[in-house]
């Protein structure tokens, strides 16, 4: 997957639609296509089925009808394994080994894959730098770091063998305010220099205003909007407009600076 | 006679006795071990073997002690060694503790490490060795010790269908109405019922440092 350019669609969802096994219809005729180096906000409130859509991606669900493509392949013609070795994945809560020191947390793709020790030694440290993290804390386990560190510790795992694709799921849903403003402004800066594919899960709007290239609103199972960040603030969709009201004020500056 | 004094004279039997004891202890927790974990991963695997396998284990557990020897005895090839049978109904006791926890253990993993492994590209076995297995290890081990406890109380009664152990002095001294002599063979059961409960126990505290909070921290 490494050797595709860098322009191009990364990925694309076909008309998808995917009912989970209580019947319940999750996604109902998706189309979105996510080129190289976009970072896709995948923007919703609980139950729109954002996280779904995100899950089809590295093949942890199948679509029900429809296809979604990776590298313009269908996800089912995919080995899922080789699939997901391809795809970074951060979840909420970091989703760490417990039982794994933050090397081994960060090294794991990389020993998937078979990476010489050596090898995997030296990018774990070349991960922690980029996620500016200390070097002293390799040997330490989850719950020995604070939600920030963890957090910074599942980012590196998922970038552990430089994947093209970054899914990431609510990542900084959990951390206190001040720390998560920290890591989005860090992942943004990462962001700007790695240029990887990013599909973002998020119900905060100003989340996907600051990190996103484009902006995906889902609302049971549909996707209704599909604009940059700035066409998203200016639109005048009442869908879009409600999600703009709920975030006034709270938005880029700060409550009551005009 | 007392006690002390008996034990010194009989020591080499005692001895014996209580090598007896561990033996079938030991040989029959193997056996269990082996087929136990192997059936509650495949339980927590696939759904519909739950009620089939943890139902028979429940059964087994609830017959009488002294009635399983005896419904055991006649069976062909087990019932023609006093120790093949005394094994084959410790076992079967220590089946259910072991399957239980093995299945509770691995349902107790928090979903969102299984997930995690497996949307990074881990293998079905990947997922179970080095994630479920692991994380469940405390809770497997529990189990083994509850099996071990309750198993070296149960040999005792291995005694009666002649399989020996330190049964043999406890029912030579109900026969006999002999307190002493009953002493001698409850006393080192109960010891030796304890010592395997803090052996295993420190043994599961040793393993498990790392993964004791673990719920806590990632939950």
């Amino acid at each position: 997957m490494n050797t595709s350019p860098q322009n191009g669609t990364a990925i694309e969802f076909r008309n998808v639609h995917y009912r989970a096994s209580s019947g319940l219809e999750v996604l109902r005729g998706v189309a979105l296509t996510i080129e190289r180096g976009e970072s896709m906000i995948l923007l919703g409130r609980s139950g729109s089925g954002k996280t779904t859509l995100l899950k089809l991606v590295n093949a942890l669900f199948t679509p029900s009808e429809g296809q979604v493509l990776v590298d313009g392949r269908s996800t089912t013609q995919w080995d899922p394994i080789a699939l997901r070795r391809g795809i970074g994945y951060v979840i909420q809560e970091a989703g760490l080994f417990p039982h794994f020191s933050v090397a081994q947390n960060i090294g794991l793709v990389p020993k998937l894959l078979g990476w010489p020790a050596d090898r995997t030694a030296a990018r774990v440290d070349e991960l922690l730098n980029m996620v500016g993290l200390d070097r002293a804390i390799v040997d330490r386990y989850p719950r020995e770091l604070s939600g920030g560190q963890r957090q910074r510790v599942g980012v590196a795992r998922a970038l552990a063998a430089d994947p093209p694709i970054l899914l990431m799921d609510e990542p900084f849903g959990a951390l206190d305010a001040i720390t998560r403003d920290e890591l989005q402004r860090e992942f943004r800066a990462l962001q700007d220099r790695l240029q990887k594919t990013v599909v973002f899960v998020t119900h905060d709007l100003r989340e996907g205003l600051m990190l996103g290239t484009r902006i995906a609103l889902l609302e049971s199972g549909e996707l209704i909007a599909n604009l940059s960040p700035q066409q998203f603030e200016s639109s005048s969709d009442p869908r879009v407009q409600r999600y703009l009201r709920a975030f006034d004020g709270n938005l880029q500056k700060p409550r009551g600076a005009e | 006679m007392n006690l002390v004094q008996f034990l010194r004279d009989n020591q080499a039997q005692m001895l014996e006795l209580t090598l007896e004891h561990l033996g079938m202890v030991g040989i029959s927790m193997l056996i269990a071990v082996l087929i136990g974990i192997p059936l509650g991963i495949l339980i927590s695997r696939h759904p519909a073997w739950n009620k089939p396998v943890l139902g028979s284990a429940n059964v087994i557990q609830t017959v009488p002690s002294l009635a399983l020897f005896g419904m055991l005895l006649p069976v062909p090839w087990i019932g023609a060694r006093a120790e093949r049978l005394a094994i084959l109904a410790l076992t079967l006791y220590a089946l259910l503790p072991l399957i239980r926890n093995t299945y509770a253990g691995i349902k107790g993993v928090d979903p969102a490490v299984v997930e995690a492994g497996r949307g990074m590209g881990m293998t079905d076995r990947q997922v179970l060795w080095q994630l479920e297995l692991p994380l469940a290890l405390g809770v497997i081990l529990a189990g083994v010790r509850v099996a071990t406890v309750i198993s070296v109380g149960l040999a005792t009664i291995a005694a009666a269908v002649g399989a020996g152990g330190l049964g043999e002095f406890i029912f030579r001294g109900l026969a006999s109405v002999n307190n002493q002599l009953i002493l001698a063979g409850a006393i080192p059961a109960a010891l030796l019922a304890l010592l395997a409960d803090v052996s295993l126990g420190w043994i599961e505290k040793r393993l498990t440092r790392r993964t004791a909070t673990a719920a806590v921290a990632v939950g």
